[in-house]
């Protein structure tokens, strides 16, 4: 697996670039991931909605959520959705919040 | 087991039935009473809803009765479910009557829900926008297209999870078989809107599939999620504001599971699907229920042959639960779908939770071939009709086709996943 540079420290990344261990993830990756991957920043607190819930849905379930389920559960809507994370909002957000790309994506 | 237990399944589906069944054969019921409740008395052959909009199939033959289909010794019940009281143990039917179990198993599936998408319900559904997977979709479909001669046809499903992932890109496929044979070909523009960024979700599979649509001459637009269908000025709108035009629209609504899941408190997500082990298929909500088929929240397509495959390690967890015995059947998302590719040829696939479809045979090297075009599979799919009337729903076993993935015939280096 290739390592990048985040924050000062070095990660382990997949092909995709989803970090291997989001036990490795700090707060600061966050941005720096947002940049790598086309998402505006500085984060906002909506951003931010979005992050906190899937590495809560991660740690709880083993998987970040989809997209239907971020629109239904996460307090921000499908629309809004794709303005903070634009083309893909699960997969985005799930990159960010360095956890593996969400299953159910099958 | 010396005491008599009761045994409640919801559905009478692929999964209803064919556990059902299993279930009689091993108990007797003097040991096990077994109800199964379902809605109607229409059992579809799913995987034939892709031939009738091409008049390969008539309606008439792909459905049966779903009791027939049931062994003697099951009471059915024909009445909708209002739900299910997961601390009482109870099932409430529409009609007053009242179910207790000592086990449930859910296998109500998954529903379509045109509902949830902006504009869908419009005037232009069923005239210019359509779905196939259902049966009176299918069917006005089948119409419609008889009389369509030239213009834009696009297909386009809005988000996963669907019923068979690839049934959509089987009905571009067969769409530019049937408009070549028609001689009008040439005045039709295909395209395949999916919100993935590729054909398919894996890899290997998606770069051989992508190949095929290219060669058939269909356009791709990906990442394309669709938030608003205008059926009048027959468009597309994505939820960042792009816009499809077409004359002709075959759609995947979004899915959900049944409507009593969401009456029933903390039985399902916000889906509608029961969270449950991916390996015992028991559920996560509470130990005596068990999930089967699309109803279940695992990370795998939902596809009757996923049904199968999990179905004969459901049983045996159940009759280790009933007996108090540890669980040790562990269904590892195996999946295996033949992919239709138009001019009586067709694809397998043959797949797990780890590894991706490669090529290679199944389920040995002396055997159908995986990933390429063969008319051999396309026997294949024709003959299933067959087997899963008179084997799978009655629960018998298939001669060489086990419940795991088989790897022999495989050419796993191909893969890039962890096997």
């Amino acid at each position: 697996m290739p390592t990048t540079q985040l924050a000062g420290k070095s990660v382990e990344v997949n092909d995709e670039g989803f970090l291997v261990d989001p036990n490795e993830w700090t707060e600061e990756m966050a941005t720096e991931l947002a940049d790598l991957h086309g998402v505006a920043t500085p984060l906002t607190d909506r951003h931010w909605v979005v992050i906190n819930f899937m590495r809560k849905e991660y740690f709880e379930n083993g998987t970040g959520a989809t997209v239907r389920k971020l629109g239904k559960a996460s307090g921000v809507n499908t629309r809004e959705l794709f303005q903070l994370f634009p083309k893909g909002p699960a997969k985005l957000s799930a990159m960010i919040a360095g956890i593996p790309k969400p299953k159910g994506c099958i | 087991m010396t005491k008599h237990q009761r045994m409640v399944i919801l559905g009478a589906g692929t999964g209803g039935t064919l556990a059902a069944n299993r279930l009689r054969r091993r108990f007797s019921t003097a040991e096990l009473e077994i109800d199964v409740v379902d809605q109607d008395n229409q059992h579809v052959y799913q995987p034939g809803l892709l031939f009738v909009p091409f008049g390969l199939a008539e309606p008439d033959d792909i459905v049966r009765k779903r009791d027939r289909q049931l062994h003697k010794g099951i009471n059915y019940h024909q009445c909708e479910i209002s739900s299910v009281d997961i601390e009482a143990d109870e099932v409430h039917l529409a009609n007053g009557t009242t179910l207790t179990y000592d086990v449930l198993l859910v296998s109500t599936g998954t529903k379509l829900l045109p509902e949830e998408t902006e504009g869908l319900d419009g005037p232009g559904w069923n005239k210019d926008v359509f779905t196939f997977y259902d049966l009176p979709g299918a069917t006005a479909l089948a119409e419609r297209l008889e009389d369509f001669r030239s213009g834009h046809l696009v297909i386009n499903f809005f988000d996963l999870p669907i019923k068979c992932p690839v049934a959509p890109l089987e009905f571009a496929f067969l769409a530019d078989w049937y408009f070549h044979d028609k001689g009008v070909r040439d005045d039709i523009t295909i395209t395949y809107v999916t919100p993935l960024d590729a054909a398919f979700t894996k890899p290997t599979a998606a770069a051989t599939l992508s190949k095929l649509l290219d060669e058939k001459g269909i356009n791709v637009i990906s990442e394309f999620n669709t938030g608003e269908v205008d059926t009048v000025a027959k468009k597309l709108i994505s939820f960042d504001d792009r816009e499809v035009e077409f004359d002709l629209a075959v759609v995947i609504p979004l899915h959900g599971g049944a409507d009593y899941v969401h009456e029933s408190p903390g039985l399902g997500d916000e889906l509608g699907f029961i969270p449950c082990d991916n390996n015992t298929l028991q559920s996560t909500v509470k130990p005596n229920i068990f999930v089967l088929g699309d109803a279940a929240d695992v990370p795998t397509s939902k596809a009757g042959s996923v049904t199968h495959f999990e179905g004969e390690v459901l049983i045996e967890n159940i009759d280790a639960y009933l007996h108090g015995r540890e669980m040790v059947e562990r269904y590892d998302g195996h999946a295996n779908c033949f992919i239709e590719t138009g001019y009586s040829k067709a694809l397998l696939i043959d797949f797990n939770y780890d590894t991706e479809p490669v090529p290679g045979h199944f389920p040995g090297p002396v055997g159908l071939p995986l990933l390429k075009e063969s008319r051999i599979n396309h026997l294949g799919k024709l003959m299933f009709q067959s087997f899963y009337w008179h084997a799978l729903l009655p629960g018998r076993d298939m001669p060489g086709v086990g419940t795991h993935m088989p790897k022999a015939g495989k050419h796993l280096v191909a893969s890039g996943d962890k096997s």
